[in-house]
């Protein structure tokens, strides 16, 4: 049995009188993605940069690749490569520049560093920007560009903070693609994220963290079977029916039903689809009509309901509707499946 | 695998694979000095990137000579040559006043490495560098490296005006380069001070306010304006222990064509001394920053 990636005891960290990472424990085995979920504020951050060797902890201890964090920074920093939150390059430079810049502080010669560089920005599709600022870069080409710069050397271990906020759907899932191929290679990656559907994707096993703490971990479809496998997500027409409609889907699903921020929107979670249609049904009969309805997996904001009994604080997945392409979410058209909705009939005559 | 094979692979998953590097191909990581060379590259492509940040080191110092010059030249510079109060006086006084404001903007300009520096390590690309397997300070040092190519820029200028104004150093073109090359040690030196500074304030505003409190006393109460024989007690006793009146003594002397090495030494000590202090002072706070 080979030494894991990262087992962490007892993590602490404190910035004055805010404890950021409260007594955090990791074991992380070598080889796949490891993912680490949880709302902005969680921790995530400053537990990464503490395992990176960025951020000296207050308590506790870790080892990361066999080498403790306190005694042995050095041999870490060897082995592991880091990609910010956001983007860790020189936004003045040319993205050759950056590549050339971190290949000889690797220790490339000036000529070597220059041909490794213009040979991942091939590989990354980035040979046309070579030369333009990264600044001038878009968000999903900064992203790949970032993680070019972690595979000059390629890590033995590799933090993702965040790799696709704030990114388009489409990088996303090149992203990802990209992630699978490192783990492919060898590399045990550490992810955060604050998207479940992101960590479902692509992580072998998950911790949630929450104010600091590890609240859950296990593999995804371990953490799923104690949120319930998906959601049901409606929005009615006339947003005056929604409180009839929330009864409706609580009687027929038998789940506590979410009233989301916008008032004619509703959620809930659902542990077998097929209670769906008979909600859709329930709902057809009582004449409320539907403006949308889709299936997906339960949003952040409900798992940490289903973990925590409360939402997620402070910030919970601002995004969590734009579900990204190539996920598993199905948008359904307003045309129910129970028969027309009473306006489409009209016009059918 | 690195190598290259002659059908370029069609998906960016398979291209991207082929690019790894195996663990045996590492390259062996870089020393200090090739660390330093290589940050110091990186604020030189920084310079290209963005030219308007060079304003500080080619208007400032012109505006410095040219106003220092003919304000103070015609009363300060009478009483520096004995000369009538008037023209023939700022003729003296460039000669005096020139060796002075040479080592005075220099040493203001040097204020902008830290700026620039509080600046920058707040920047995602810093959490990079600190995660590589280099000698940190070479993160510092290669700054501080960079900014000897701002300095020399403001030094060539000054002396271009300088010259254009009057100044005609005894000690020729050997004197002024010799006056030169001491006072890039000492500003790289003094350097250090402005990184702990910068280091220490969480703002950029705040280690600006700082820095000039610092600054305004180094730079004014010396001898860059008027000899210390006319000042009162405590103020003498100050200028006359200062580092900058120091080392602008020992520039005037040099481009006079006066070789001391007593002066010399002097300028020497107080650079070891700032960099021993500073140094690792700033190494510290920059290995706790969050």
């Amino acid at each position: 049995m080979p030494e894991p990636a990262i087992e962490a005891r007892g993590l602490i960290k404190r910035f004055g009188d805010n404890t950021a990472v409260d007594g955090v424990d990791l074991s992380i085995p070598r080889g796949g993605i490891y993912g680490v979920l949880g709302p902005n504020g969680a921790g995530k951050t400053t537990a990464i940069r503490m395992l990176a060797t960025l951020l000296r902890p207050d308590g506790g201890q870790a080892t990361v690749l066999g080498h403790d964090v306190f005694a042995e920074p050095k041999a870490i920093r060897e082995k592991i490569a880091l990609t910010g939150q956001f983007a860790s390059l020189d936004e003045d430079l040319t993205g050759i520049e950056n590549l050339v810049l971190l290949g000889r502080l690797l220790g490339y010669s000036s000529r070597a560093a220059r041909a490794r560089g213009m040979d991942l920005l091939e590989a990354f599709s980035l040979t046309d920007a070579a030369n333009r600022q990264v600044k001038k870069y878009s968000g999903g080409m900064r992203r790949r560009l970032d993680i070019a710069g972690s595979l000059i050397v390629t890590p033995e271990l590799m933090f993702l903070d965040e790799p696709t906020t704030g990114i388009d759907p489409r990088s996303r899932n090149q992203v990802w693609d990209i992630i699978r191929t490192l783990v492919a290679g060898g590399t045990t990656i550490l992810l955060t994220t604050q998207y479940l559907e992101e960590a479902d994707q692509l992580a072998g096993r998950i911790a949630v963290i929450d104010h600091g703490k590890v609240i859950a971990e296990g593999t995804p479809g371990q953490l799923k079977a104690q949120v319930g496998s998906g959601a049901l997500k409606v929005r009615v027409a006339d947003a005056g029916r929604r409180e009839e409609a929330a009864e409706i889907l609580a009687r027929t699903i038998g789940a506590e039903v979410v009233r989301e921020s916008d008032a004619a929107a509703l959620s809930t979670r659902l542990d077998e689809n097929a209670r769906a249609a008979v909600a859709l049904n329930a709902l057809e009969e009582a004449g409320v009509e539907l403006e949308t309805f889709a299936l997906g997996q339960p949003s952040l904001d409900e798992v940490f309901l289903a973990l925590t009994g409360k939402p997620a604080e402070p910030d919970a997945d601002p995004q969590h509707d734009e579900t990204p392409a190539g996920g598993p979410a199905e948008s359904v058209d307003p045309v129910d499946p129970a028969g027309a909705a009473p306006g489409t009939g009209a016009n059918r005559k | 695998m690195s190598t290259t094979t002659p059908a370029a692979p069609a998906t960016e998953a398979q291209r991207i694979a082929q690019v790894l590097v195996a663990p045996g191909e590492r390259p062996k990581r870089s020393g200090p000095v090739s660390a330093s060379l290589t940050y110091g590259w990186r604020a030189l492509l920084k310079i290209k990137h963005i030219p308007e940040q060079l304003f500080d080191v080619t208007i400032f110092p012109i505006m410095m000579t040219v106003m220092m010059t003919y304000v103070f030249g015609g009363s300060i510079g009478a009483a520096v040559s004995g000369t009538e109060a008037g023209g023939d006086a700022v003729g003296a006084y460039v000669q005096w006043l020139i060796p002075g404001v040479f080592a005075q903007t220099l040493v203001m300009i040097t204020m902008y490495t830290g700026l620039t520096l509080n600046r920058d390590i707040s920047k995602g690309v810093f959490d990079r560098f600190r995660s590589l397997p280099t000698w940190r300070p070479a993160q510092l040092v290669g700054a501080l490296l960079g900014d000897q190519v701002r300095y020399m820029i403001a030094g060539v200028i000054i002396l271009v005006v300088g010259f254009v104004m009057g100044f005609r150093p005894e000690g020729g073109l050997n004197g002024v380069l010799a006056a030169f090359l001491l006072l890039l040690v000492f500003s790289f030196c003094l350097s250090w001070v402005w990184t702990t500074v910068a280091l220490l304030m969480r703002t950029e505003q705040a280690a600006m306010g700082v820095s000039m409190f610092i600054m305004m006393p180094l730079t004014f109460v010396s001898n860059i304006f008027a000899p210390t024989e006319t000042m009162p007690g405590p103020v003498r006793a100050f200028a006359e222990v200062n580092p900058v009146s120091t080392v602008v003594a020992a520039i005037r002397e040099l481009m006079n064509g006066v070789y001391d090495p007593a002066s010399l030494l002097m300028v020497l000590i107080y650079c070891a001394v700032l960099v021993v202090i500073f140094g690792p002072v700033s190494m510290v706070i920059y290995n706790r920053k969050s």
